[in-house]
């Protein structure tokens, strides 16, 4: 089986965030990046699935000029391909990442195409249904399960609903899926081997055009305002209890508790 | 010619039974050995791969005289000890899926007595090393060490907030980024003092008595990152090197005379491994630089109490410095200082060590204690009977653990934990109204 995993980078969110002079975009100097958590589940799975069903796990990630350690974590996983597609100053929106990525798959084996359910920084969810119509495939979103059937040719995965439902469903290969969550957490990258292979590994790359449509175009970001409802109680215990109890009659719960 | 000499025949071997060469008696005796000894018979493939590694050659050289065993303070409180290991591993045993492998912190106290020099320090993180290569990584210590890789400090706080606590300290703190001149001593202020709250405490009670000395000192703030000598000692050598090749960056970017260490692992990292990744300088623990200067300090205030020391490893055991501590420590007028029964060469690790402090969950199942909930018993033994006692550390590692091992012992209100530098702070203030 070819399993195949769609990988991008997202702002690392250990530091504050900050908005650009334009206020359409974050303030990328001071921004480092990390693999969407998302997408290290999706390639998570698939390196699990490819151990239990044999085959190879090939990654692909929209080549932003900045994606050799992503790709080198996804070789220290234990991936057996990585690829760059395309070349793109930085990563684009949902419908040209998702036309770069069909158009990589168009002369790529492919049983299973995983990727992040979504990612923090658009929160669009879009790449995995867009490559699944440009590639005809059936898609399935907000995974959290899958089994390859025994004769290889459907998959079996759930979705989860709200109030503890879950859904059984079957597809048929080749599929893509946005995956929520993986089974174990994914797998550590153990520096040591990371550093090596950013100086062995080979990098395939696929030239693709970097046309697909406008997509969205963002016209404002700004920060949530603050809005002061939340009260603080401090000082003794005493004094707190005090405080929850004026603040339950107040608003008639528990009345007859507090006296 | 052939002499008529009495001879000794065995497995057909012939000795003579006396014969002297050159004046050295190399007689025949009855009970030589002429087969190997049946613990050659022994699967070597485990031996050989770990003696193999850089690092895990001196396992070998073990003899199984088991001195190690009394020393080593996991032994004191589960099934464990280094001799061990040497048996498991002659039996075959990798150690690599064997919850042994993350038991030892690193200590080095059987080490000091093994007369084969069979070297944990050096092992051990040899073999973690193929084990985190492997994967075979506790999921506890993989969190800390993805943080370390991500924000530099193993808490996975902003680097930009690392030197946060300067407010509050009450005393002004340069940033050696703003400062645009050579300092004098350049202040690593380490990973656990600049963002955990009782670290913190320490980081301005030094930056006060910094000041009172009139010492010409700067940080780096937000350029520093973590030493990541526990994260080595755990087996993640290239994230070592990684935080390495940013601090040697930032140390090589400003002029300072010297560089003062608050956290031990970093003394040991700066000074034994730095040079070897291209950073070579004087580098103090903070105890070190600050003994000299006693003379000149103003104590305001005497603190009564009965204080004992815990000397870290890494510190003491592992880089000799005994003295400088205790030096402060009797240079505070009122300080009554009793030492543990396990002192100096001989001090009982806190379990913080080689990665300890990043899996208590994963030594749990195997000890019947915390080793810091035992030193901490040794120090309420110690000093820690009428209420005054004090349990005094140097190593940023140590607040948190022993503060925690004093509420979980039930021993709240017999011991208070205190880094050297806040009674130091404390006594060279004003006397509390």
């Amino acid at each position: 089986m070819e399993f195949i995993v769609l990988l991008k980078q997202v702002p690392d969110l250990a530091e504050e965030l900050e908005i650009d002079a334009d206020g359409t975009d974050l303030a990328r100097d001071w921004l480092s990046y990390v693999t969407s958590e998302w997408d290290e589940y999706a390639l998570e799975e698939a390196l699990q699935l490819r151990d239990q069903a044999g085959g190879s796990v090939t990654c692909l990630a929209l080549d932003t000029g900045s994606v050799d350690e992503l790709l080198a974590t996804c070789l220290a996983r234990g991936a057996d391909r990585v690829v760059k597609v395309g070349s793109f100053e930085r990563q684009p929106a949902s419908h040209v990442a998702a036309a770069a990525f069909a158009a990589a798959l168009r002369d790529m084996p492919h049983h299973l195409v995983l990727t992040g359910v979504q990612a923090i920084d658009d929160l669009d969810g879009q790449v995995g249904p867009l490559v699944a119509t440009l590639l005809d495939l059936p898609h399935v979103s907000v995974v959290t399960h899958i089994a390859v059937g025994p004769d290889g040719r459907t998959a079996t995965v759930h979705q989860e609903y709200a109030g503890g439902v879950v859904a059984e469903l079957e597809v048929d290969l080749p599929a893509t899926l946005g995956v929520q969550t993986s089974r174990e957490t994914p797998r550590y990258a153990p520096v040591s081997r990371v550093r090596q292979l950013m100086k062995t590994m080979e990098v395939g790359s696929v030239e693709v055009s970097a046309d697909g449509g406008a997509g969205l175009v963002i016209e404002a970001m700004s920060v949530p305002e603050v809005s002061a409802t939340a009260e603080m109680i401090a000082g003794s215990p005493d004094a707190i209890a005090e405080r929850i109890a004026a603040i339950l009659a107040e608003r008639g719960i528990g009345k007859a508790a507090v006296r | 010619m052939q002499r008529e000499l009495p001879v000794i025949k065995v497995d057909g071997v012939t000795e003579l039974e006396h014969a002297v060469v050159e004046g050295v008696d190399i007689s025949g005796h009855w009970n030589r050995m002429f087969t190997q000894r049946s613990i050659t018979e022994y699967p070597t493939e485990a031996m050989d791969w770990i003696t193999g590694l850089e690092g895990g050659e001196s396992l070998r050289n073990c003899y199984q005289c088991g001195k190690c065993v009394p020393v080593c303070p996991v032994n004191h409180v589960g099934d464990y000890g280094p001799r061990k290991l040497n048996a498991k591993v002659i039996r075959g045993n990798r150690l690599i899926d064997d919850p042994d492998l993350w038991l030892c912190t690193t200590c080095g106290n059987c080490y000091r007595v093994c007369p084969k020099e069979v070297n944990p320090i050096q092992f051990m993180p040899a073999i973690r090393e193929q084990a985190v290569l492997e994967g075979n990584i506790p999921d506890e210590l993989s969190d800390v060490f993805r943080n370390l890789q991500r924000t530099g400090n193993p808490m996975g706080e902003s680097p930009r907030k690392r030197a946060d606590w300067i407010a509050g300290a009450g005393v002004e703190i340069p940033v050696i980024s703003q400062l645009d001149r050579p300092v004098d001593v350049l202040w690593y202020v380490s990973d656990y003092t600049s963002y955990h709250p009782r670290g913190q405490d320490a980081a301005r009670a030094m930056a006060r008595v910094l000041t009172a000395l009139g010492v010409d000192f700067a940080i780096l703030g937000p350029e520093e990152r973590s030493d990541g000598d526990s994260a080595r000692l755990a087996g993640e050598t290239g994230l070592f090197e990684l935080l390495a090749e940013q601090n040697i960056k930032a140390f090589s970017r400003y002029e300072f005379k010297r560089l003062v260490v608050m956290d031990p692992h970093a003394y040991n990292a700066f000074r034994n491994r730095y040079p070897a990744l291209g950073w070579e300088g004087e580098v103090l623990h903070y105890t070190q630089f600050l003994a000299p200067l006693v003379d000149g300090m103003r104590f305001l205030s005497r603190v009564e109490l009965d204080v004992t020391y815990h000397d870290p490893c890494y510190l003491g055991r592992n880089n000799g410095e005994y003295d400088a501590p205790r030096r402060l420590l009797e240079a505070i007028p009122g300080i009554r200082l009793a030492e543990m029964p396990h002192n100096r060469a001989n001090g009982y690790c806190c379990g913080g060590g080689g990665g300890g402090m990043w899996l208590d969950g994963t030594v749990a199942g195997h000890v019947s204690e915390r080793l810091s909930e035992r030193r901490v018993r040794e120090a309420v033994a110690t000093v820690g009977t009428d209420g005054t006692g004090v349990l005094s550390v140097a190593c940023p590692y140590e607040p948190s653990r022993f503060e925690d091992a004093v509420k979980s012992t039930g021993n709240d209100g017999r011991l208070v934990v205190r880094d050297i530098i806040e009674l130091l702070d404390q006594a060279m203030q004003p006397p509390a109204a």
